[in-house]
C-alpha cells in the first residue's frame, strides 16, 4: 500500500519525445497503420468509383492506344497509361477495385456465415445432422474448387449474383470445421457447459458465449479467405469465366493484359500491385486485430 | 427423519465404446455408474469419494440431471427430474447448481466476472438490471469478493478468487442443492482451506445441501455428514462420516483411510496391489476381489450387495462382519 501511495504522490515526469514515440509505435505498429491506410483507400475508391475515375471505364480512345504511364515518361492525360483499345488504365483500375472488393467481401461474408451456422448445427445436434455436415465438409474439401466453379459457371451461365454466391461457397468448410471443433470442446467442459447448466437457452450460449470466444479464430480465417477469394476471382476472370467484359475486375484486367506483357506491362502491373497490396494488408490487419480483440492478451 | 432433498434410486449410466484396436476393436459397454442409490437430506452434505475414473463425476452430473441416466430414477424434492432441455428442466437449474473443478475453465474469459455472476438472473428473468447488479454485489460480498472485482476478467483473479466467483454465480439464484465436483483440487493448499471454510460457512448461513465429490479424504471428512465410497461405478460403503473414517468396514475404504497421512499415531498401512481394473472389463463377482487382501472363493463368483449393518452403515462386502478381518485391521 505504501509503495503505491508514494508512486501516486510524485507527479509523473512528462514522457520524453522518444518514449512517447516508442509507445505510439508499440500501440500502432507502422505496418498496421500502412495496411489500414491502404484498405481505407481501397474502400473509398470502391465507394466513390464514379466520381474518382477520370474517364468512364469503357471509354475508348483509339488514337491514344498503349500510351505510356507517368512513371515511364507518359503525360497527365493517362497517369497509368492506356490499354490496347485506348481505355484509361486508372479508370479501369478504380472500377475493378470496386468489383473485386464487392465480390470478395460478400463472398467471405457468405462463406463465414454459412460455415459457422453449419458448424453450430453439427455441434449442437450431433448424430445424423453432424454426419451430414461432416460429409458435406469432406466433399467440399476433396473437390478442387476451381473445377466446381468452372462447371457451375459453364452450366448456369454467368451473372454477377451467381458469381458472388459461388465465391461464398469457397472455403465455407473451413469455418464449419473450426466452429464445430471449438464448440464441441466448449460444450464438453468449460464455460459453455457451465452456462448451459445455469439453464441458458441455446441462442444465448451460442450467440453470447461461444461465438465471441471463437470469433478471433474465425476472423483470422476470414482474413485468409478474403485474399483467396480475390485470387480465385482473378483466376476465374483470367480464364474468361469470371467477370465478363465489358465489366472489369482486377483478375479480368490481369487476364487481358497478359497478351501485352512485353510491350505494355503497365496494363497488367497496376492491377497486380493492387491485388498484392490488398491481400497483404488484410492479412496484416487481421493478425493484429486478433491480438487486440483478445482481452487475455492485453 | 427429515425428507430427502435429493434421492437417487439405482441409477445406471453406460456408454458404448470400442475396446483397444481402433476399427477392429469389439464393441463393449462401459458401466460408468452401475446401480447407485443414495439420498441427501436438506441441509446435509454427502461426500462422494473414490479413485479417479470410478464414476464420481458422472454420478454428480446424473444427480443434477445434466445427463440422463440409462436406467434408474433421480428425485428432487420428491419429483423426478424433467427431461433435459425442456423448459421445466431449465427452470430447475435455478434450484440446483454445480461448482466445477477448474474455475478458469468454467468462466467465460471474455466477459467481466460481475456480469457472469449476474447472468443466471438474466437467464431466469429475475429483477431489473439495477436489482441484478445489487444482488450480484451482495452475493459477491457473501463469498468474500470486493466490489472492485466486478469489472475484472477471470484471468486477472487468483485461483481462490475465481472459485469464489464460480460459487457466487451458483449462489445468486438461491439454490437448494449444490454439487461440488472436486471444487478444491485445482487450488493451492493454502487456498483450499479458505474455500472449504467458505463452503461450510455458506451451509450454515443459507442451509445449503451439498453433494461433495472429491478424492481428498481429509477434506471430505471435514465437510461431510455422510460419506459414500465408490469403486468402479458402485458404492461399496456408505455411512456417517465420523463412524466410517474411524472404523472403515470395507477393505477398499480401509485402504483409502489408511492412506490419509496423519501426525503422531503410528498406524498399519493397508497397501493395495495393482491398478483399478478396466471399467469395460469388470471382474466377475466382487469388482474389488483381484486387489482385495481378504478375498475368498465366494468373492470371485458372487457380487456382494450393499447390506445395512447394525450401526446404520451399509457395506458391500461378503466379509464385512467377519471377525478375521476386524482383527487384521
Amino acid at each position: 500500500m505504501t509503495v503505491q501511495d508514494s508512486v501516486a504522490a510524485t507527479p509523473p515526469a512528462p514522457p520524453s519525445f522518444l518514449r512517447r514515440t516508442r509507445r505510439a509505435l508499440v500501440a500502432w505498429p507502422p505496418v498496421v497503420v500502412i495496411s489500414a491506410a491502404w484498405l481505407i483507400l481501397m474502400v473509398i475508391t470502391a465507394a466513390g468509383a464514379e466520381w474518382l475515375a477520370p474517364y468512364p471505364f469503357t471509354a475508348m480512345d483509339l488514337k491514344a492506344r498503349l500510351s505510356v504511364p507517368l512513371l515511364m515518361g507518359g503525360d497527365f492525360a493517362h497517369p497509368l497509361g492506356t490499354d490496347e483499345l485506348g481505355r484509361d488504365v486508372l479508370s479501369r483500375l478504380i472500377s475493378s477495385i470496386r468489383m473485386s472488393l464487392l465480390i470478395a467481401f460478400f463472398g467471405t461474408l457468405i462463406a463465414a456465415s454459412l460455415g459457422t451456422v453449419l458448424g453450430f448445427l453439427a455441434a449442437h445436434f450431433r448424430g445424423r445432422i453432424e454426419q451430414v455436415v461432416l460429409m458435406a465438409i469432406d466433399f467440399q474439401a476433396s473437390m478442387p474448387f476451381m473445377i466446381i466453379a468452372l462447371s457451375v459457371l459453364a452450366f448456369f451461365g454467368n451473372s454477377l449474383i451467381l458469381f458472388i454466391c459461388l465465391m461464398g461457397f469457397h472455403s465455407w468448410e473451413r469455418y464449419a470445421r473450426i466452429t464445430r471443433g471449438l464448440t464441441l470442446a466448449a460444450n464438453e467442459q468449460g464455460y459453455a457447459a457451465a452456462v448451459r447448466q445455469l439453464g441458458a437457452k441455446p441462442g444465448r450460449i451460442y450467440g453470447l458465449h461461444i461465438l465471441p470466444n471463437i470469433a478471433s479464430t474465425l476472423i483470422v480465417s476470414m482474413t485468409l479467405t478474403f485474399p483467396e477469394i480475390i485470387l480465385l476471382e482473378s483466376g476465374l476472370s483470367f480464364l474468361g469465366l469470371g467477370v465478363q467484359p465489358p465489366l472489369t475486375s482486377l483478375g479480368n484486367m490481369v487476364g487481358y493484359g497478359r497478351e501485352y506483357i512485353t510491350r505494355a506491362p503497365w496494363i497488367m502491373l497496376a492491377p497486380s500491385f493492387v491485388i498484392v497490396m490488398t491481400t497483404l494488408s488484410i492479412s496484416m490487419l487481421g493478425d493484429w486485430l486478433r491480438d487486440r480483440l483478445d482481452p487475455t492478451l492485453r | 427423519m427429515s425428507s430427502p432433498l435429493l434421492e437417487a434410486i439405482d441409477i445406471r449410466r453406460q456408454y458404448n465404446v470400442r475396446t483397444a484396436g481402433g476399427v477392429f476393436g469389439r464393441k463393449a459397454v462401459l458401466q460408468a455408474v452401475a446401480g447407485v442409490s443414495f439420498r441427501i437430506d436438506m441441509g446435509r452434505t454427502l461426500g462422494l469419494v473414490g479413485e479417479s475414473g470410478c464414476g464420481k463425476s458422472t454420478t454428480g452430473k446424473l444427480a443434477l440431471g445434466l445427463i440422463p441416466p440409462s436406467s434408474g430414477e433421480i428425485r428432487f424434492v420428491g419429483s423426478t427430474l424433467p427431461a433435459i432441455g425442456s423448459a421445466a428442466w431449465r427452470d430447475m437449474r435455478r434450484r440446483m447448481q454445480m461448482v466445477y473443478q477448474d474455475p478458469l475453465g468454467s468462466l467465460d474469459r471474455r466477459l467481466q466476472v460481475g456480469p457472469q455472476i449476474a447472468e443466471p438472473l438474466i437467464i431466469h428473468d429475475i429483477g431489473t438490471p439495477a436489482e441484478r447488479r445489487e444482488r450480484a454485489y451482495a452475493t459477491m460480498a457473501s463469498v468474500g469478493l470486493q466490489k472492485h472485482h466486478f469489472e475484472r476478467y477471470p484471468h486477472e483473479l487468483s485461483g481462490g478468487q475465481r472459485q469464489r466467483v464460480v460459487l457466487a454465480r451458483a449462489l445468486i439464484t438461491e439454490p437448494k442443492l449444490i454439487v461440488c465436483d472436486e471444487p478444491i483440487s485445482a487450488l493451492d493448499v493454502s487456498i483450499q482451506a479458505q474455500v472449504v471454510n467458505l463452503l461450510l460457512d455458506l451451509q450454515d448461513r443459507l442451509g445449503l445441501t451439498y453433494l461433495f465429490i472429491s478424492h481428498d479424504l481429509k477434506v471430505v471428512r471435514q465437510v461431510s455428514h455422510d460419506v459414500a465410497v465408490m469403486y468402479l461405478g458402485r458404492i461399496v460403503e456408505t455411512g456417517q462420516a465420523e463412524a466410517l473414517f474411524r472404523a472403515p468396514a470395507h477393505p477398499y475404504t480401509r485402504a483409502l483411510v489408511s492412506a490419509i497421512p496423519s501426525l503422531g499415531e503410528k498406524r498399519e498401512r493397508l497397501i493395495l496391489s495393482g491398478d483399478p481394473p478396466n471399467p469395460v472389463d469388470v471382474p466377475a463377482g466382487c469388482a474389488f476381489h483381484p486387489r482385495c487382501p481378504f478375498a475368498i472363493a465366494r468373492c470371485r463368483s458372487e457380487a456382494p450387495a450393499l447390506r445395512r449393518q447394525p450401526d446404520g452403515r451399509a457395506v458391500a462386502c461378503h466379509r464385512a462382519d467377519d471377525d478375521a478381518i476386524a482383527l487384521a485391521a
